[in-house]
């Protein structure tokens, strides 16, 4: 007879035990905020397109405090998760070379910073000359 | 070795599987140098202490895989990781998470051994030649596509790393998945076809959730989370019925 008892740990409570764990987490749940935010902008759309009346209504839905530091909350959120999306991207690509030398990680993750930063300011400036 | 001796406290996770129901925490005081890693420190708790601290070893520098362990709840190496760090305070040692304790540092590996003989961790060649035909050729660049994945050593660090492993035992887990892609990426070997079963599988690349810790702990820099996240695209592009596109290219001819 076998005298082997092998222990298997618990995994409860996992994502705090590593501080890599937690900021994982933390990675993950910024989704939900660029989410619940794509889904407030598309009840935007859609009460545009029931005409100026209604567009006015959630307009002034959105100048509710609450809302207010929702967009607040929301807007870290998104920064965070756009800046560990470009971080990891990088792992999700094939090996790229230039010139007989590897492409490194970093140089292609800041591209893609740089890129969110870009869309981000044209994206701004658009709305700031509308308004 | 003119630096004087000091003591360290170490505490060792236990489990004997005759007389205990869950692993308990015992402590020992060990002196140690500047140079004296964790891996010495265990081996002088064993001939000097307790001989009955159970923990694997062999190589004593990072080459074997044997001496994984968590240290202060991180995977290292326990040759390549040395008391010093961790003086004034203590430490702890543990063995390897999300494996089964056989006894005190010493995990069960069966469930790894069988996932890498899945993955047939060899080269299967295209087409095999005669000797009359020679060797295969193949150029530094070919060999840079695999090489970095070839330096995985077994060591099971980045299991211990990866929660989704821990959750889902299933999981064929970064190592194998490294290795999987490092037999492709081999311009001698036939290629995806000849893993892609493993590879597609909800528990081959897709259980991977890029936590990325896995490429944090490995001691040999194979980075798995790299070699796993590639083969999400070509599993997707193996989906779509086009394996053409497949990365990285070029089998030998």
């Amino acid at each position: 007879m076998s005298a082997r008892k092998p222990y298997v740990r618990s995994m409860d409570g996992w994502w705090r035990k590593n501080p890599y764990f937690t900021r994982y987490m933390v990675r993950e749940a910024s989704a939900v905020f660029l989410a619940v935010y794509a889904v407030i902008l598309l009840i935007g759309v859609f009460r545009l397109s029931q005409g100026a009346a209604a567009y006015g209504a959630w307009l002034a839905a959105l100048t509710n405090p609450l809302a207010i530091v929702f967009h607040g909350i929301a807007l870290l959120a998104v920064a965070y998760h756009a800046y560990t999306w470009w971080k990891v991207m990088p792992k999700t690509m094939p090996m790229l070379h230039v010139g007989g030398r590897r492409i490194p990680e970093i140089a292609l993750s800041a591209v893609g910073w740089a890129a969110t930063l870009a869309a981000s300011l044209v994206v701004y400036m658009l709305v700031r000359g509308v308004s | 070795m003119a630096d004087a001796e000091k003591t360290i406290e170490i505490e060792v996770l236990r489990y004997r599987p005759e007389q205990d129901r869950e692993p308990v925490v015992q402590t020992y005081q060990v002196p140690f140098t500047d140079d004296t890693s964790v891996l010495q420190g265990l081996q002088y708790i064993k001939d000097y202490l307790d001989g009955t601290v159970s923990f694997r070893w062999s190589c004593r520098m990072a080459i074997c895989g044997s001496c994984g362990m968590m240290i202060d709840g991180k995977p290292k190496l326990s040759c390549k990781t040395f008391l010093r760090e961790y003086y004034p305070g203590k430490l702890r040692v543990e063995a390897l998470s999300h494996f089964p304790i056989e006894r005190d540092l010493v995990v069960g590996i069966e469930d790894f051994i069988g996932k890498l003989e899945s993955i047939k961790p060899y080269i299967i060649p295209k087409q095999s030649r005669t000797l009359e035909q020679g060797e295969y050729l193949q150029t530094p660049a070919q060999r840079d596509q695999y090489e970095q994945y070839s330096s995985c050593i077994n060591c099971l660090l980045c299991y211990a790393a990866c929660p989704q492993y821990g959750l889902n035992p299933k999981f064929t887990g970064p190592g194998v998945l490294a290795l999987l892609h490092r037999y492709n990426a081999d311009s001698r070997d036939q290629g995806w076809e000849a893993r892609q079963d493993v590879a597609n599988a909800d528990d081959g690349v897709w259980g991977c959730m890029l936590v990325g810790y896995c490429s944090e702990v490995c001691p040999k820099g194979v980075d798995p989370a790299h070699a796993i996240n590639q083969n999400k695209v070509n599993s997707t592009l193996d989906y779509f019925g086009m394996l053409k596109f497949l990365l990285p290219k070029g089998a030998a001819k």
